[in-house]
């Protein structure tokens, strides 16, 4: 299954970033190949929409499962259609901590 | 002539001042006409006697997709600048998200498929009125946004070319507050833009930014300060500092307070308020034509 993971830098070692949305960075995480990607979010600039934008951006990837420090309320219904689960973390972890607990 | 009447700052007397120089142009034997942009709480009809003439629907462009024709192949998507179309292809999801549509038509250039038709949805009404309180026939044109709505621009847009085909020698705009798009689109094609302040740390923070915006469109410009003794002198030392004009000062006095709320004009309840309005539409007449 494949989880994505927002990130505030690009390695493991960053923190989980608290916004969905406008996240510097994506870290795609396969729970059965333990494989990583980073992405950086072409959309984090973006003047409007970057919530929807990046559901759509995540959707793509055929992610499942989505973790960040918050989730904006516009884009819970596209979550929904897209069969994304929202999970939300405090973001002091690092993004290595949270791929840990996944594999727990 | 077309003047506005704005101000960075909510509730420094935009509409006071809109509703009070219209009638003493009209009072002043002038042909003049009054659009209240102020698309999402527009209240400037209830300071007139007035007569409704007719009420305009305001359209936008709303694309409509057939997903029958779609292939999801996210050309639309990527053609629109606002994220507005939401579009998962391995699930032949496409939604558009219309909170986020702008009604530009991008997505509709970009498809080739015949997927998207146009069609149009009502973002808001103008209503134009008529006012004989005095000699000369003036009239009233109101913009207003429809509930939910979220761009103001179109309707402001609608009211001003409403305005403008009434073919008034003076046209007076009063402004929505604020200093983005809807202040934009009011001032655009102004002669002269009044700013209304008030002497106070906020009125003089919003006051910079409609400034620098209004330098940075070439717009002549002119501030009234309202509520005066309230607050500091700093609106004053930056007036001063800047170069600026100031036409006039209202008084914080709790009879203008009174007289505005009740729907009342300070100029029809007020003779040296009356003769006040008319030193200033003189001076705001001077000053726009100078800088024609």
């Amino acid at each position: 299954m494949k989880v994505v993971i927002t990130s505030s830098g690009s390695t493991l070692q960053d923190k989980v970033d608290a916004r969905f949305g406008r996240c510097p960075f994506f870290v795609f995480y396969d729970t059965d190949n333990k494989q990583t990607e980073i992405l950086p979010n072409p959309n984090m600039d973006a003047d409007e929409g970057a919530g929807p934008a990046a559901v759509r951006f995540v959707a793509s990837r055929n992610v499942k499962k989505s973790i960040s420090g918050e989730f904006g309320f516009k884009i819970k219904s596209l979550m929904d259609s897209a069969g994304i689960q929202m999970i939300v973390v405090k973001a002091d972890k690092t993004v290595k901590e949270i791929i840990d607990l996944l594999n727990n | 002539m077309k003047i506005a009447i704005a101000s960075g700052k909510g509730g420094t007397g935009k509409t006071l001042v809109a509703t009070n120089l219209f009638y003493t142009f009209q009072r002043m034997g002038l042909s003049v006409s009054l659009v209240d942009c102020d698309v999402e709480g527009p209240n400037a009809l209830n300071f007139f006697q007035l007569h409704k003439v007719k009420v305009i629907s305001v359209k936008e462009y709303c694309p409509k997709f057939d997903l029958q024709q779609c292939i999801y192949c996210g050309r639309c998507a990527d053609y629109c600048d606002y994220n507005a179309i939401f579009i998962i292809p391995n699930q032949s999801q496409l939604h558009l998200l219309s909170h986020l549509c702008h009604g530009c038509g991008a997505c509709a250039v970009a498809c080739n498929n015949g997927a998207i038709e146009d069609s149009e949805i009502e973002v808001g009404i103008v209503s134009l009125f008529s006012t004989t309180m005095e000699r000369e026939k003036a009239f009233l044109v109101e913009g207003r946004i429809n509930e939910g709505e979220h761009s103001a621009t179109p309707v402001i847009k609608a009211a001003i070319n409403q305005g403008d085909s009434l073919n008034t020698d003076f046209l007076i705009l009063d402004s929505p507050p604020g200093v983005s798009c809807p202040f934009i689109q009011t001032v655009a094609k102004t002669d002269y833009v009044v700013l209304v302040t008030e002497p106070t740390p906020f009125g003089l923070s919003d006051l910079r930014q409609a400034v620098e915006t209004l330098k940075h469109l070439h717009k002549p410009f002119g501030v009234i300060i309202n509520r005066v003794g309230l607050g500091n002198h700093d609106v004053y030392d930056y007036l001063e500092k800047e170069h600026i004009a100031l036409l006039a000062e209202i008084p914080f006095d709790k009879k203008v307070a009174h007289l505005y709320s009740e729907g009342n004009l300070l100029v029809t309840s007020q003779p040296i308020m009356s003769k006040y309005f008319e030193s200033i539409s003189k001076k705001i007449i001077k000053n726009g034509n100078s800088s024609c």
